[in-house]
């Protein structure tokens, strides 16, 4: 739920990010607000990896100002690891790994105690509706479930803040779906969702949404606030209206 | 004769049945969509009708050559982008469509015109090593070396996927013109809203074809009464609605859900008092028209 007068859990100010000459990030300023879904959209090349990987404390800004969840991104980058959950389109789980196996392997490394570690697995198999997938390897899983394994890991240890990056790439409409609702369910219980995708109807799912164009943010707002500003029906046209004139 | 004609083509791997009785036609310069998610069987079909794989049972003509028997025939006429990048990242632009053009016993300056549109916008890039493309650019070097050789058929897999809105808008027109030229083309996606680009599309889910039509066909199958319905917490809504007597399905459609009753006697004003009583606040009810999305899940949960 986008608040107003919520605190900002992330506070970008100023970021740039070069590459040699290169502009990647070119003076970002935003904030997200606590328990609201983020929608970071942009065209392919458009700078969205450069900013995600600086928020999760991967990488160095060449210069601006960045609090994530509170801590400083230059001097507190191992505080804002320990307070995020993160989710790649390139599934982060173990496939020769049983799905207990990683989840007490993420859950060990974000230092849950092993009984806690126990009940937290136990309850999420029974929400996953995967009780009998406990001892199967990742690998012979179906690939929707593997994506809702993914989230929950990412959120196992509680985090303020949970990066996806395209999380539902290829997976059906229904499993598609099925996973908004566990973003949807996650963001009610206060964690804040910051999320690119490639599909635009999932645009409109976030409770605000950036379009990043060539390294910069070329708008910012509410998806109903973006299409009515734009004459546009769907978020679809708006991304279209503001992303076209690049092309690569 | 039909471009590809397949019939009761299955195909099983050691722990998953991949294609189970598959059977369609595709007629020449049609462009053929297949439709369907990660794992549906796409890529073992295609990979069977480019004669990179073996059918376990049924049978597989493309221009009217056997997929097994006339094998080699067949790979002079077809060209075939797979979903995964494989043209040679340590050569340049200009040298992997020359190589490609010379393996095909041509050369790029014979069939420049098929690809003058698609090659024009990377060709200022011709001297750069395939490996550091973006993403956009290896598609069209991908789409333009598939090309070359000028094919009667073209089998594209998963082209668009993982690439922007824009661009994915640009590489269905080129599609287009493709296909005004003569071409066959059938083509793979996971994004159902390039159903509606295709003269004939197939929705394929776990190895089977669940229909296969005209996109306008299949939205005009939708069995059921379709209602979006709107309220100021979409979280919620979703969850209350599935609670609602006599509901078939709930799908979250952007800001709104796309909700259907088997009964027709069910009205507007009675979802709309509904929510009220939950609460609601901002509710929106109103018809609506089914999608291929829609479709899709219906025979998916059927």
């Amino acid at each position: 739920m986008y608040k107003p007068e919520a605190e900002n859990i992330i506070i970008v100010k100023d970021l740039v990010k070069k590459f040699g000459s290169f502009v990647a990030n070119d003076h970002l300023s935003f904030e997200v607000k606590k328990g609201e879904i983020f929608g970071f959209l942009g065209a392919n090349g458009a700078g969205k990896t450069t900013a995600i990987k600086i928020l999760c404390g991967l990488s160095y800004p060449t210069s601006g100002h960045l609090m994530v969840g509170g801590f400083d991104i230059y001097r507190e980058r191992e505080k804002i690891k320990r307070n995020i959950g993160y989710m790649s389109q390139k599934f982060s789980l173990y496939d020769d790994l049983t799905v207990f196996e990683n989840i007490r392997f993420y859950a060990g490394i974000y230092g849950l105690r092993r009984n806690v570690i126990e009940e937290r697995s136990r309850d999420l198999m029974e929400k996953l509706d995967m009780k009998d997938a406990r001892d199967k390897l990742i690998r012979d899983i179906p690939l929707g479930w593997k994506q809702k394994m993914a989230f929950s890991v990412a959120i196992i240890h509680n985090p303020k803040i949970v990066f996806l990056d395209e999380p539902t790439g290829g997976v059906d409409p229904v499993t598609r779906r099925q996973f908004w609702d566990m973003i949807f369910e996650a963001s009610h219980e206060g964690i804040t969702v910051f999320v690119t995708t490639h599909y635009m109807d999932e645009a409109e799912y976030c409770d605000r949404v950036s379009i990043m164009v060539d390294g910069k943010i070329a708008a910012l707002d509410t998806p109903e606030k973006l299409k009515k500003d734009y004459g546009a029906g769907s978020m679809n046209e708006v991304f279209l209206k503001l992303a076209r004139v690049k092309v690569n | 004769m039909s471009a590809i004609q397949v019939e009761h083509i299955s195909k099983n791997f050691a722990h998953a049945k991949a294609l189970d009785d598959i059977s369609f036609n595709v007629s020449k310069g049609e462009l053929f969509g297949f439709i369907g998610p990660d794992g549906a069987g796409k890529t073992t079909l295609f990979r069977i009708l480019t004669t990179l794989l073996l059918p376990d049972t049924g049978k597989a003509l493309v221009n009217g050559l056997d997929v097994v028997k006339d094998y080699r025939k067949i790979r002079q006429d077809i060209g075939y982008m797979p979903g995964k990048f494989s043209l040679y990242s340590d050569l340049s632009v200009e040298e992997n469509l020359n190589f490609y053009a010379t393996v095909f016993g041509t050369t790029v300056s014979e069939n420049y015109d098929l690809i003058r549109d698609i090659y024009a916008q990377i060709e200022p890039f011709k001297k750069r090593k395939a490996g550091k493309l973006s993403g956009g650019m290896k598609q069209k070097l991908a789409l333009s070396c598939a090309l070359i050789h000028k094919p009667s058929v073209l089998i594209l897999d998963e082209p668009t996927t993982g690439v922007d809105a824009v661009s994915r808008l640009e590489f269905w027109d080129m599609l287009k013109r493709l296909k005004n030229s003569g071409i066959t083309i059938l083509v793979a996606t996971p994004y159902m809203d390039e159903a509606g680009l295709c003269d004939q599309v197939a929705l394929i889910q776990d190895g089977k074809l669940m229909t296969i039509s005209s996109p306008s066909e299949v939205i005009k199958t939708y069995p059921w009464k379709l209602y979006s319905v709107k309220s100021d917490d979409i979280f919620r809504m979703l969850n209350d609605l599935r609670m609602f007597p006599g509901i078939h399905s709930v799908f979250a459609f952007g800001q709104a859900a796309h909700i259907s009753f088997k009964n027709e006697g069910i009205e507007e004003n009675a979802i709309h008092r509904y929510l009220e009583n939950k609460g609601h606040t901002g509710i929106l009810v109103s018809p609506a028209v089914a999608n291929i999305e829609d479709c899709f899940m219906e025979l998916m949960i059927k």
